[in-house]
């Protein structure tokens, strides 16, 4: 690609990004709004810190922890993967080279 | 007092350790028992912290074996900051290296996306380019210009389909993952987190961008990656969730 082809494309796609492009105006307007959120939605998002956690329930300090059969990465069924084998409860990596 | 902080500090990791010595409550009674309802306390609550902050791999590996997950890292890795918000950054790298989860290897990205939305949440507030300031531009400055993008603005590439599994984790009903790798964009539109699956070519145009190449160069990495690359719909997505903070034109080497 020449340089002048480079030049072009990136301007125009700024300029067609730009008609597109609707003002935020309406999401800069927004407040932070804590402890308020859509329900279900919002839950997480600003992680842990907002309650205090309870003395009653008892740590079982295990330094050996061993998996047992339970959560819902057991029941992931994935189709055919690279291998063309079906796995429970893993998946197999993906050849892809990822960008330096 | 004749214990120092750093033994008061090294026991309570240790459930192992006996009571620091010479521990009294304020009447010099001896405090051994207080201590170790602390201890008990510290644990629970970081593991509860872990819980709370990861609920996708809380959801993917059931509460039992969190709690057992959470009981070797939270002494591992304590944390490094009195804010519990921040807590568990590395938990990813920990997850992968968890020698019980081998063979659960995409743990470790779906905590990762969960500490970038978080950490997207918590990022500090910027202002978006001006769509005039693009406009007045001429073609020939985009060549070598360098885009500053938001703080809470972060790309996972992951060999995994992280977002089918996060999705799955964390939404009733939501398909199970399927088997192509994904790679994520989290933006925050106003104060709210988002993850878009974006193509190959974004991410490598993103990686070049967020890594300082000039515009130029990052389409050329984009393109190579993917030849049906839109620029035009990445910078639409940017532009419209105030990703672009502002564009640095001229010389820069």
């Amino acid at each position: 690609m020449s340089k002048m082809i480079k030049t072009v494309a990136v301007a125009s796609a700024f300029a067609a990004a730009l008609t597109g492009y609707t003002t935020t105006a309406e999401a800069q307007a927004k407040e932070k709004c804590y402890g308020v959120s859509m329900a279900g939605k919002n839950d997480c998002k600003a992680g842990a810190g907002t309650t205090c956690a309870g003395s009653s329930t008892v740590d079982y300090q295990g330094n050996a922890w061993t998996l047992v059969d339970s959560g819902t990465c057991m029941s992931i069924e994935l189709p055919s993967m690279a291998d063309g084998t079906m796995r429970k409860g893993a998946l197999e990596p993906l050849d892809r080279d990822l960008p330096a | 007092m004749t214990v120092t902080q750093t033994e008061f500090r090294a026991a309570l990791f240790d459930p192992s350790s006996d009571v620091p010595e010479g521990l009294c409550d304020g009447q010099g009674r001896p405090a051994g028992r207080r201590y170790n309802v602390y201890r008990n306390n510290v644990a629970v609550s970081l593991t509860e912290a872990l819980h709370e902050s990861f609920p996708a791999i809380a959801r993917l590996l059931g509460k039992q074996n969190m709690d057992g997950v959470a009981s070797v890292y939270l002494r591992q890795s304590p944390p490094s900051s009195p804010i519990l918000a921040q807590y568990g950054e590395d938990f990813g790298d920990f997850l992968d290296a968890m020698p019980q989860l081998e063979h659960m290897p995409y743990l470790g990205d779906v905590a990762r996306l969960e500490w970038l939305l978080r950490a997207a949440y918590h990022a500090s507030d910027s202002t978006s380019i001006a769509p005039e300031a693009l406009a007045a531009l001429p073609p020939e400055a985009f060549d070598n210009a360098r885009l500053i993008l938001a703080p809470s603005l972060s790309l996972l590439q992951s060999r995994w389909p992280v977002l089918d599994i996060w999705t799955y984790a964390t939404e009733d009903g939501a398909p199970k993952p399927g088997g192509t790798a994904q790679d994520v964009l989290i933006l925050r539109r106003g104060y709210d987190p988002e993850a878009h699956l974006i193509g190959s070519g974004a991410a490598a145009f993103l990686a070049s961008v967020t890594s300082g190449a000039p515009l130029n160069r990052a389409l050329e990495h984009a393109t190579a990656k993917d030849p049906a690359f839109d620029l035009a719909a990445l910078l639409g997505l940017l532009l419209g969730t105030g990703a672009i903070q502002d564009i640095q034109t001229g010389a820069m080497t």
